[in-house]
């Protein structure tokens, strides 16, 4: 009888109440600690660093899309001022060369695009710089994709046909020493 | 007064509170699948620039973070108002910065080396002399790829 009373009171449930204590805490915690922001940002591959004296081709002029940014942030683009804002569409003229001009690039796959800044220079100029440069392929491959493939060039597409693309319009910027004459003291 | 009493006496009191940790538990779970714990605690202001093509970095293990900037308030007694570095949660020159990235190198599983990305998270205002000889150290020493930590521009 005795024994059979007290197995009563073991079948009890175990009080959980205490449980969404523990849970909130740990809740808490976690909410405190969050961080959602992701990371975004301009993907950049930089080249290899060597101590060779770099071989000198000549390029055609016609095939060079030199910009030139100095330490009060003003772009010099093929030997004339340049207004950001204009920068997007001259670059994707310059590499499409939609009407043949002869002193635009021969094909979208010679064009070469030079960087060039000096160590002075806003950080910000530079990445929009970049940005507008990178924006230029963006828009030349999304064209390009649409016409070959029917759909927008994206970086989930199929690495086969993301290849074919940049195969014909490859991404070629290349970044010289910078300059140093606004770096501030 | 009676009134009260009889009205008491038949409702049943108590919500119950049953459930109560299974919605706990599926926020908690929420929050700690999408939590990146901070790792280091900023000493330089970063306000990254606003740009429009943008990539998402996807794996955060195989990502360094390289913090430029200049120095927030309390700390510029010290160090002053030139733009400085910060590796890990320290004040760093680019010196530091081989080191640095072997020691991150190290974590990561040896398949996935090849893509190890270096986030440079640079304030707007920083002259592009220090960001230049981050990049000449980084070229210098591995990993090649680089990220301008940059974010969505409104439209």
């Amino acid at each position: 009888m005795a024994k059979s009373s007290s197995r009563d009171r073991m079948s009890n449930e175990i009080n959980a109440g205490s449980m969404a204590d523990i849970a909130f805490l740990l809740l808490i915690f976690f909410l405190v600690t969050t961080t959602i922001a992701e990371d975004k940002g301009i993907l950049v591959k930089l080249p290899p660093w060597s101590d060779e004296k770099p071989d000198i081709t000549q390029l055609k002029t016609r095939n060079v899309f030199s910009v030139l940014v100095n330490a009060q942030n003003q772009l010099l683009v093929r030997g004339e001022e340049v207004d950001i804002d204009d920068l997007r569409e001259r670059t994707v003229e310059f590499i499409s060369n939609p009407t043949s001009r002869d002193d635009l690039s021969e094909a979208p796959n010679k064009a070469i695009i030079s960087l060039k800044n000096d160590r002075g220079t806003n950080y910000r100029t530079y990445l929009e710089v970049y940005n507008e440069l990178k924006g230029a392929y963006y828009e030349l491959w999304d064209e390009l994709s649409r016409k070959k493939f029917g759909i927008p060039y994206s970086d989930d597409m199929p690495i086969a046909q993301q290849k074919v693309i940049k195969d014909e319009i490859p991404f070629v910027i290349s970044e010289a020493e910078p300059t140093n004459f606004g770096e501030e003291k | 007064m009676s009134k009260f009493k009889k009205k008491r006496g038949k409702s049943d009191p108590a919500v119950s509170t049953a459930s109560l940790p299974d919605i706990v538990f599926m926020l908690l779970f929420f929050f700690m699948v999408v939590t990146v714990l901070r790792d280091s605690e900023l000493k330089v202001k970063v306000t990254t620039p606003y740009a429009t093509e943008l990539t998402k970095l996807e794996e955060k293990s195989i990502v360094n973070y390289i913090y430029v900037g200049r120095p927030e308030k309390k700390y510029q007694a010290v160090y002053g108002t030139r733009p400085r570095i910060q590796l890990g949660d320290a004040f760093s020159t680019v010196d530091d910065i081989p080191l640095f990235l072997e020691k991150h190198k190290v974590k990561v599983p040896e398949n996935k080396r090849q893509r190890i990305t270096s986030s440079l998270r640079v304030d707007g205002d920083v002259t592009m002399g220090v960001v230049q000889d981050v990049k000449t150290k980084l070229r210098k020493s591995g990993p090649l790829k680089v990220n301008y930590s940059a974010k969505k521009r409104p439209d």
